[in-house]
């Protein structure tokens, strides 16, 4: 196997535990999504970190451009009412 | 039961720890020899991680030999402080690594094995052994869905890929007959629901490899033992004695070294 053939790179994101939201950790090469799998497995889960995996392909996630920055962003520094700081939360909502 | 019959069944019981954790030990020590030298680095951690696996095994099993001899023996002791006769590992777990494919067809093979038995075994009338086993055979099932996953792929890969797994497994075959071999300690505590008969497994195993080796598109090869004499019983290849005077030099010349 020679070193610039180490397969698709993916994308890890794991789920601490059932119900929570899933979270990026990392990447890692792989042939496809059987091998990606057992991949993320030994390389993201060993201490417990996680209780669900979600494996994306680098090449299909769609991501912002640096310099779209400015437009994409700045806009939003001085609109405080955009913040919803003027509510009463009740006690039991968790989470926000 | 008299003193000598309870003497003789922890004299066994002894002897099947010492078995069963040796074997997972020099092979987690074969796998350690290799970390750092993985085709690439996922399966270098993977590998890297079935190794310690079969470490916590070998540490749990060596753990209660060491509570049965008593006299305040502690399992680094057994590991380190023991001679080549004494370790009950078997041949298979003692061959080098000569390439990715050897170990990968060595694992696949003691995989199925340690699948069968510590099923069997987590069925045991030993509250430790049963516990043991049930631990490791959630990590076992794990290790033989890798292995298998890359037999069949470098089986049905290139015909190079093919070529060095077929090799591998003509190599590593001769060694398996010692797999089946009953040692005189498990004969004795199999007869109490402690332990296996080593036996009763072949019909399965031989049934299990050659499906996943004839799905791989590779070839079961013949018998041929290479030995009368076992592991099991103290006997070793010429290559134990090479891997325990490296495993075993630092805490032989630095007896006091602490981490």
């Amino acid at each position: 196997m020679s070193e610039d053939n180490q397969g698709i790179l993916w994308e890890v994101f794991l789920q601490p535990k059932p119900g929570r939201p899933f979270k990026h950790v990392g990447s890692l090469h792989a042939y496809d999504k059987k091998m990606a799998m057992t991949a993320a497995r030994d390389l993201y889960t060993r201490r417990g970190e996680g209780k669900g995996i979600w494996l994306v392909r680098a090449e299909d996630i769609v991501s912002s451009e640096l310099e779209d920055g400015e437009a994409f962003y700045d806009p939003s520094n001085d609109k405080i009412y955009r913040h919803p700081t003027f509510y009463n939360l009740p006690d039991g909502v968790k989470h926000i | 039961m008299g003193l000598n019959t309870f003497k003789m069944k922890n004299h066994n019981l002894y002897q099947y720890c010492l078995q069963l954790g040796d074997t997972s030990f020099i092979l987690s020590h074969r796998i350690a020899e290799y970390c750092s030298k993985a085709p690439h680095l996922e399966e270098d951690l993977a590998i890297t991680n079935v190794g310690l696996d079969l470490l916590g095994q070998a540490e749990s099993f060596l753990k209660y030999a060491a509570e049965i001899k008593g006299d305040g023996t502690s399992e680094d002791d057994l590991a380190f402080k023991r001679k080549e006769k004494d370790f009950k590992s078997i041949h298979l777990c003692e061959v080098p690594n000569f390439d990715y494919a050897l170990i990968l067809v060595r694992q696949f093979l003691m995989d199925i094995y340690n699948n069968l038995l510590f099923n069997e075994l987590s069925e045991s009338k030993d509250a430790i052994i049963n516990g043991i086993s049930k631990k490791s055979i959630k990590e076992i099932r794990y290790h033989l869905q890798r292995s298998k996953d890359w037999m069949i792929r470098l089986g049905q890969g290139t015909e190079e890929s093919n070529q060095k797994i077929q090799y591998a497994l003509d190599t590593l075959w001769m060694y398996t007959n010692e797999l089946f071999y009953d040692s005189s300690a498990e004969i004795e505590l199999e007869k109490e629901g402690i332990a296996v008969l080593s036996s009763s497994l072949e019909t399965e195993w031989r049934k299990k490899t050659k499906e996943i080796i004839v799905e791989a598109g590779l070839v079961v090869p013949e018998n041929q033992p290479h030995s009368m004499q076992y592991g099991k019983d103290g006997i070793h290849t010429e290559y134990l004695g090479y891997l325990l005077a490296e495993m075993q030099h630092l805490p032989l010349l630095y007896p006091d070294a602490k981490w």
